[in-house]
């Protein structure tokens, strides 16, 4: 039950950052929110 | 126009950041999936499954297979825990060894090669390990997954603040809560490496097995190497052992008792909670010191490192170490020779319970022909005969 809950928080935090991402103004920060943004993926698809 | 600026600038920046997913994830994917075969050997008389003990493990990644060898005369029974810890791969290796090589005339050997099957789907975190290693044999190269000290949080997530172990509720580095050499003795509602080991209790239990041994590596900076670490129950068999060894294999090993405060560890509880006798054995790892250099398939296969030898010139090691390394022959054919050893002197001692073994290699035959000349050919084998781990 508790996985379930950690997967859920993942994916809420990946959408974060997808949004943060698309709304961001800077490139710096645009690199930085994909860089963060890939374990969580790889974590929600099960790769890593 | 800005605008479009931006779009392109995201869209460009999207398509890079998919690139390196996938090559990554592809990485990650192959590693997890790569199919390991086991030409059974003659010996091996049944195949069978932890779930066949413990039904709670059944469709687990952990669900290892174990291997029967039992020979026409009835005698005593022993289990060999390969790949408890699959970053030190000696020990997977010397029980592969096992499974494709070994006879058994008296009594029944029991091989687990992948103890905590889902910590060979993951390297360390931040370590750069390799993925994968090759032996070299005669018709090819064997290859084989490298893995972690813990099982793979895709398979047991998250981890606790702290790791309370059962039964002794003693506190533990919370990540230990998957390493299978700290959840022995098991339980059967917790994690999937308390159940792991909780199966494998079962198994020990149901199969009568009379004494347990862990195959291990260690880096040179770690006091306990080169050593039998033996249960109470098992120090005369450890010790008389050890003084065989190192008069006889052409190489030195100690013995150690099992500390009674540590608990979790497979030389501490099986023997605490079953009737079986319980050693682990540790061979020189340099791959594992944190002082290594270069982490490559190199260093894990040949185990030379400048760094190393140059921290042991400061007497900061606990094993020797010059310029030839720790090949993986050597440290194979310590866990071979080490294994041979016990089961003579344990049949000497217990011929009722005895186990009588042959066709495995030695350490010498192994330092001279290579862990490869012992790994069976897959492609000219009896597809029946093939086992993947």
């Amino acid at each position: 039950m508790i996985t379930v809950m950690y997967y859920i928080l993942a994916a809420a935090v990946a959408v974060l950052l997808m949004i943060n991402f698309l709304r961001s103004k800077k490139w710096q920060d645009e690199i930085l929110y994909l860089i963060v943004l890939l374990p969580f993926i790889l974590r929600l698809l099960r790769l890593k | 126009m800005k605008d479009h600026a931006a779009t392109l600038r995201k869209t460009a920046f999207s398509l890079l950041a998919l690139v390196v997913l996938i090559s990554a994830g592809l990485q990650f994917y192959r590693h997890r999936n790569l199919r390991e075969p086991v030409v059974l050997g003659p010996g091996v008389t049944d195949v069978k499954n932890l779930s066949d003990y413990f039904d709670g493990i059944s469709g687990t990644i952990n669900d290892a297979h174990v291997y029967v060898l039992e020979g026409e005369e009835p005698g005593g029974a022993i289990l060999v825990l390969g790949g408890s810890h699959p970053e030190e791969p000696a020990g997977r290796l010397a029980a592969w060894i096992f499974a494709e090589n070994a006879v058994v005339q008296k009594g029944r050997l029991f091989l687990i090669l992948s103890t905590n099957r889902s910590a060979t789907t993951v390297t360390r975190l931040g370590g750069a390990y390799p993925t994968d290693y090759s032996i070299e044999t005669n018709f090819g190269s064997r290859t084989f997954r490298m893995g972690d000290r813990w099982s793979n949080p895709l398979d047991q997530w998250p981890d606790p603040e702290i790791y309370i172990h059962y039964p002794s509720r003693q506190e533990l580095a919370y990540i230990d809560i998957r390493n299978i050499n700290r959840t022995w003795p098991g339980r059967p509602h917790g994690t999937l490496t308390e159940q792991t080991c909780f199966a494998m209790t079962e198994l020990i239990k149901k199969e009568g097995i009379d004494i347990v041994i862990d195959l291990h590596e260690a880096e040179l900076q770690y006091p306990v190497i080169s050593t039998i670490v033996a249960h109470s129950k098992g120090q005369d068999l450890a010790a008389f052992s050890s003084m065989m060894i190192s008069g006889m294999e052409g190489f030195n090993i100690g013995m150690e008792n099992s500390p009674e405060a540590l608990r979790g560890l497979s030389h501490r509880e099986i023997g605490d909670h079953t009737d079986a006798i319980s050693l682990l054995l540790e061979a020189p790892e340099p791959f594992l010191d944190a002082t290594r250099g270069r982490t490559d398939r190199k260093l894990l296969l040949e185990g030379k490192d400048r760094f190393i030898v140059r921290a042991g010139k400061h007497g900061l090691l606990f094993e020797k170490i010059d310029e030839n390394g720790w090949p993986i022959a050597l440290r194979v054919g310590r866990h071979c020779s080490t294994l041979l050893q016990i089961f003579e002197l344990w049949t000497e001692e217990k011929a009722d319970r005895g186990l009588v073994v042959s066709g495995v290699p030695r350490y010498s035959d192994i330092v001279d022909r290579g862990v490869g000349a012992f790994l069976k050919n897959p492609a000219t084998a009896d597809p029946n005969r093939i086992v993947y781990e």
